[in-house]
């Protein structure tokens, strides 16, 4: 089959970058979109040109290191699949497929389709973990858990952190990422302790970051690859506030966004 | 600590105000006082069709001690600054959160009505404002002599100017779009969300809507139409 591909190409950070329109004439229809890129680029480099940039790792749609937009959606236009999950066969004979980084103040553009999401890293660091003795495995069911509980937590668990939520958004919002790491350490008795500290933590960084804020949309559950529910924004509200009525002291502090390198930007010290 | 630490700048966490999530708390209860303030009003004009002296007696009931009545309005009044002042810093947040736009963007899993609170609310501001001078204030009465007191008389007069009762339409179309989204949206931002009530929650925040459209509206149709004189 025929595609037209008009990719993104940035050189870096400080690059203006533009739109470039490549002919690919023989695309196999079982290939996936980034295998799709993949022949691209050997054409390119065979021509003594400069490939088009992309993150990949598993190619089995569960990294969460892949993303782009296609045609103004996040992932493509196949619900609940990463692009590297998303074959060729989806579109049409000599479609035009746009194809363009995720945009966000929060995720610095670093080269054509690679954008710097260590936002989420930071997010994460604040309180997406629970503190638990390691060593020997514990016996099974000596927490007991509820199926519905565990049916939520595994849910929210799902998140690969992809970033395909904040791109969707039209307020550039993290609340889904965070709220979905927020909801599925909450919603487990071990991660029950650390609930407040939790919400308060990844919030107090998800706000500093330059995230937009929620309206209650629901695009980025529609772009999600994995489906997380608007639900676990509610949890993140609901601890959040319920950890600010209980907050005794001012203990949550957060990490400056230290992307200056990528985004030339001076942080606050 | 080990060999080599590295220090990452600290800062002091954002307080309730000014995170985002803090701002939406606020920003649902405000609304939710907002949309109680709708539904009594709309119950309270509805009696128009009871007549004048019924009407005006409610007027003056409302009246009937100033004290009490601006406790009430500075409620209120307190409620539309701190909803639109929470707007606003959202509004300018989220614009600086994706400065370079994408070149194409489709809406894929969102309502007309959520997309467009930045729309309806204004417009909405600015309908209320020169609803107050209207009916309240009376220093904008097109087309008849505003008397004070006599409600049921500035209602028809003024509802029978047809620009006056165009533009009320207009706006409390804008407003039932923006509660559309509001009504359920609230739950959402101070942490309900159910799998099974929340689907409910958006068709009766369509059906409410609906209605409250459909009741205020009615006012001025009937003016027009000459079935309320």
């Amino acid at each position: 089959m025929k595609l037209t591909l008009k990719i993104w190409r940035q050189k870096g950070p400080s690059d203006k970058g533009k739109f470039i329109t490549y002919q690919l004439n023989d695309v196999n229809p079982e290939m996936s979109m980034l295998e799709c890129l993949d022949v691209l680029n050997e054409s390119l480099i065979e021509r003594g040109e400069e490939p088009v940039a992309f993150e990949h790792d598993c190619r089995e749609g569960i990294c969460g290191s892949c993303g782009f937009m296609i045609n103004g959606v996040a992932h493509g236009p196949l619900p609940a699949t990463t692009v590297c999950q998303l074959t060729m066969r989806h579109f049409k004979d000599g479609q035009q497929l746009v194809i363009e980084p995720w945009r966000a103040a929060a995720f610095p553009l670093l080269k054509d389709l690679v954008v710097d999401r260590r936002a989420f890293d930071r997010i994460i660091e604040a309180g997406g973990f629970v503190s638990v003795s390691t060593g020997n495995a514990p016996d099974g069911n000596t927490i007991p858990v509820g199926k519905e509980i565990a049916d939520r937590a595994m849910d929210a668990a799902a998140c690969i952190g992809c970033g395909a939520c904040v791109a969707a958004c039209p307020n550039a919002s993290a609340a889904l990422f965070t709220g979905a790491k927020i909801s599925h350490l909450g919603l487990l008795p071990q991660g029950k302790p650390e609930q407040d500290r939790r919400a308060l933590g990844m919030v107090a960084q998800m706000n500093t970051e330059p995230f937009g804020s929620c309206t209650n949309i629901g695009e980025c559950t529609g772009v999600c690859p994995k489906e997380i529910p608007l639900e676990v924004i509610a949890h993140m509200n609901r601890d959040f506030w319920q950890a600010s009525w209980k907050e005794r002291e001012d203990l949550v502090q957060t990490i400056a966004p230290v992307t200056s390198w990528s985004n030339k930007t001076k942080t606050k010290s | 600590m080990s060999t080599s630490t590295v220090q990452a700048f600290k800062h002091q966490a954002p307080s309730f105000w000014q995170s985002t999530n803090g701002k939406k708390v606020v920003m649902a209860v405000t609304g939710c006082i907002l949309f109680l303030f709708i539904i009594g009003h709309l119950l309270g004009n509805l009696l128009v069709y009871a007549g004048p002296v019924r009407y005006n007696a409610y007027a003056a009931f409302l009246h009937f001690d100033d004290t009490l009545l601006w406790i009430i309005r500075s409620v209120l009044i307190v409620a539309v600054v701190l909803h639109i002042t929470a707007t606003v810093q959202l509004a300018l947040r989220n614009k600086k959160a994706r400065p370079v736009d994408y070149s194409r963007k489709e809406a894929i899993n969102s309502s007309f009505a959520s997309r467009t609170m930045y729309w309806s609310g204004p417009i909405v501001l600015a309908f209320v404002i020169f609803h107050l001078l209207e009916f309240t204030a009376g220093y904008i009465h097109p087309g008849s002599q505003f008397i004070r007191g006599d409600v049921y008389h500035n209602v028809i007069a003024g509802f029978s100017v047809w620009w006056v009762s165009a533009w009320y339409i207009f706006a409390l179309i804008l407003l039932g779009i923006h509660l559309r989204h509001g009504i359920w949206s609230m739950f959402q931002s101070v942490g309900y969300n159910h799998k099974k009530h929340t689907p409910l929650l958006k068709k009766a925040a369509l059906v409410i809507a609906a209605a409250i459209i459909l009741g205020y509206i009615s006012i001025p149709i009937s003016v027009l139409t000459g079935l309320v004189k």
